[in-house]
């Protein structure tokens, strides 16, 4: 019997194999570009509508009932303040946990559930931190407030004065925000932590190594890659979340940035306002957007296109960022 | 791959062919008749047990190894030599649940008592693996790493030891140019040379290698051969290998280790002419294993 490959048509069996095959390409083509295309009508709708609105004033303008000149400046300083303290917070708590949990910690029921549990406080909604942030952070279980809910001064003399609670302060923002990331932060650096070969780590103890000269010259090094990767990707999910800091009541009118620091002009004059940014009322970038969304004038919705475009900028920027230091990270260090 | 490395060297062609058509029945410097009976004894292991969990692998191990010498173990995969060669500077420490029994004397000092450092330990017993791990850095700072953990600063001083090390290594030549590249440009080879000189640097007394050639071309473990038979004259060498060529040809002792046993240790010569045990001959004129 001779060979044939020709296509036989009178086949079901084989025809509808076939079929089946194109079918699901075409399905899954379709997912793809559905998807994107949905994400490119949303982007065009803001765009279109941020069109004329985004500009050098509404950079530079705080809120204002008028549209016309109402702006982002204080959620941008608010924004940045609390992301600085956010990063602060979260970078030595979450490699240090990874490092432990990896390099320190013995294998047992406890350190296991431990690590079970990162995955599923990765996973809690973000609305939930922003309640324990406001009881733990902005009342403080009430515990410093007396009658009335007001907060209590303190000073350090001469230094700087504080209230406790923390109330609508950065501070709250921030440290609610460490909560809601240190989860991702703490199972990136795993990852990274995991991904270098154990050869280097016997290699080093081998010669006599401690297990901190190990960790500090041979498993760092080459885990930082990956470990800013996953601080960044953290970063920038803080920076939109709006829920955690609606929560916590974070201001929404407000006409003032963080510690009054209105340029990095101001921050090298008066290095001394830096003590009060972190009990500054503030406002964030998403926080403001959403505010606008509500507003009655019609206007204020470009407003918030332009707020919204802004808030793309800065992720965008961030997810570039993170994909830059992969790629460098890929080229120098090969196993 | 000993018959290969025994072959014409006309067929290597990665540039490190020079060394391999002067392979003596006995790698250079190493006397395999050498009178070992002066030489004190570097590391004695006495009645040593050895538990991985609940699993036993190593029954009632003793052995002396003499200072300045080679020692080869040999023996079938899974009989414990690797496992031997690990307790000496307490590797098997890094992984979970083992267990040793028995005594390890090293220069006279038990190195299983609580008090002993482990960091100190392997500073004097240093460790060749079999795949080469260069630490992804430079070629300078693989071999300066272990004096700077130990605190080394003076950077003169360094740039001596490097080079004496990598003189020593036999790398010297071959790299001196480059020293600030990465290791992992090396070859093969020059990557497991590069860990023999990383090793030096720390001043052992002692040098464990676990098939230190048994991932290289013929001519790279050639080189790694006589490397061998030079250190031997100043450090005191333990080898694992697979390749009973090779430890005939560097060794001056053998220890011949089965199902976590040690069958048979005496100088090289005897064992490979005439073993006491039937199943050392078995094993080394290839019937099992």
């Amino acid at each position: 019997m001779s060979l044939s490959f020709v296509s036989d048509k009178s086949d079901p069996v084989l025809l509808r194999r076939q079929l089946v095959s194109r079918v699901f390409a075409k399905v899954c083509r379709f997912c793809t570009w559905g998807a994107l295309a949905v994400l490119a009508i949303l982007l065009a709708c803001v765009g279109w509508n941020a069109v004329g609105w985004l500009d050098w004033q509404f950079l530079t303008s705080v809120h204002s009932a008028d549209p016309e000149k109402a702006g982002l400046f204080a959620g941008i300083w608010g924004s940045f303040w609390m992301i600085q303290l956010t990063v602060l917070f979260c970078v030595p708590l979450g490699i240090g946990t990874a490092i432990y949990l990896e390099e320190y910690a013995p294998r047992n029921l406890l350190t296991g559930l431990i690590k079970i549990n990162l995955a599923n406080l990765a996973g809690v909604p973000s609305i939930v931190y922003g309640m324990l942030g406001l009881a733990v952070f902005a009342r403080m279980f009430g515990m410093f407030s007396k009658d009335g809910g007001q907060p209590t001064l303190y000073e350090i003399p001469g230094i700087m004065q504080f209230e406790l609670p923390f109330g609508r302060s950065v501070l709250t923002g921030s440290l609610t925000m460490t909560l809601l990331i240190l989860p991702v932060v703490v199972i990136a650096s795993q990852e990274a932590l995991k991904a270098v070969p154990s050869s280097i780590r016997t290699a080093s103890y081998a010669l006599g190594a401690s297990r901190w000269q190990t960790i500090r010259w041979q498993v760092l090094p080459a885990a930082v890659p990956g470990i800013t990767t996953g601080v960044i990707l953290a970063i920038s999910r803080a920076i939109g979340e709006t829920a955690p800091l609606v929560m916590i009541g974070s201001l929404t009118t407000i006409f003032y940035t963080p510690g009054d620091i209105n340029s990095p002009a101001d921050l090298i004059r008066h290095p001394g306002k830096l003590a009060d940014v972190p009990f500054s009322k503030f406002t964030a970038m998403p926080i403001q957007i959403y505010n606008w969304i509500g507003q009655a004038k019609r206007d204020f919705s470009h407003v918030a296109a332009a707020g919204i475009v802004t808030l793309l900028f800065v992720l965008l920027a961030f997810n570039a960022l993170a994909v830059w230091i992969r790629y460098r990270a890929s080229k120098k260090i090969q196993w | 791959m000993v018959e290969m490395a025994e072959t014409s060297p006309s067929q290597q062609s990665d540039g490190e062919a020079a060394a391999i058509g002067s392979v003596p029945p006995s790698v250079s410097g190493v006397d395999r008749d050498m009178d070992m009976s002066g030489h004190s004894v570097a590391i004695d292991a006495r009645g040593l047990d050895f538990f991985y969990g609940d699993n036993q692998v190593l029954f009632d191990v003793s052995l002396k190894v003499p200072e300045r010498s080679v020692t080869a173990l040999i023996g079938p995969s899974g009989c414990g030599k690797s496992t031997f060669l690990r307790t000496l500077n307490r590797m098997n420490d890094l992984i979970e649940g083992t267990q040793v029994r028995g005594q390890i004397l090293v220069e006279g000092h038990d190195i299983n008592q609580r008090d002993v450092d482990v960091v100190l330990l392997r500073k004097h017993v240093g460790m060749v693996f079999q795949k080469s791990t260069p630490f992804p850095k430079s070629i300078f700072d693989n071999v300066a790493y272990g004096p700077r953990i130990a605190g080394e600063k003076n950077r003169a001083y360094l740039a001596d030891l490097v080079e004496s090390c990598l003189r020593q290594a036999a790398l010297w030549d071959e790299v001196k140019d480059r020293l600030n590249d990465s290791a992992m440009a090396l070859s093969g080879g020059q990557q497991q040379r590069l860990c023999i000189a990383r090793t030096l640097a720390t001043k052992p007394k002692i040098i464990l290698m676990d098939e230190p050639a048994s991932a290289l071309d013929p001519a790279s473990t050639s080189r790694i051969e006589d490397l061998i038979g030079e250190l031997c004259t100043n450090y005191t060498i333990v080898i694992v290998t697979h390749n009973m060529q090779q430890a005939s040809r560097v060794s001056h002792q053998t220890a011949f280790f089965y199902e976590g046993r040690l069958i048979e240790v005496d100088r090289t010569t005897k064992i490979f002419t005439n073993p006491r045990e039937k199943r050392t001959e078995d094993y080394i004129t290839g019937r099992f294993g």
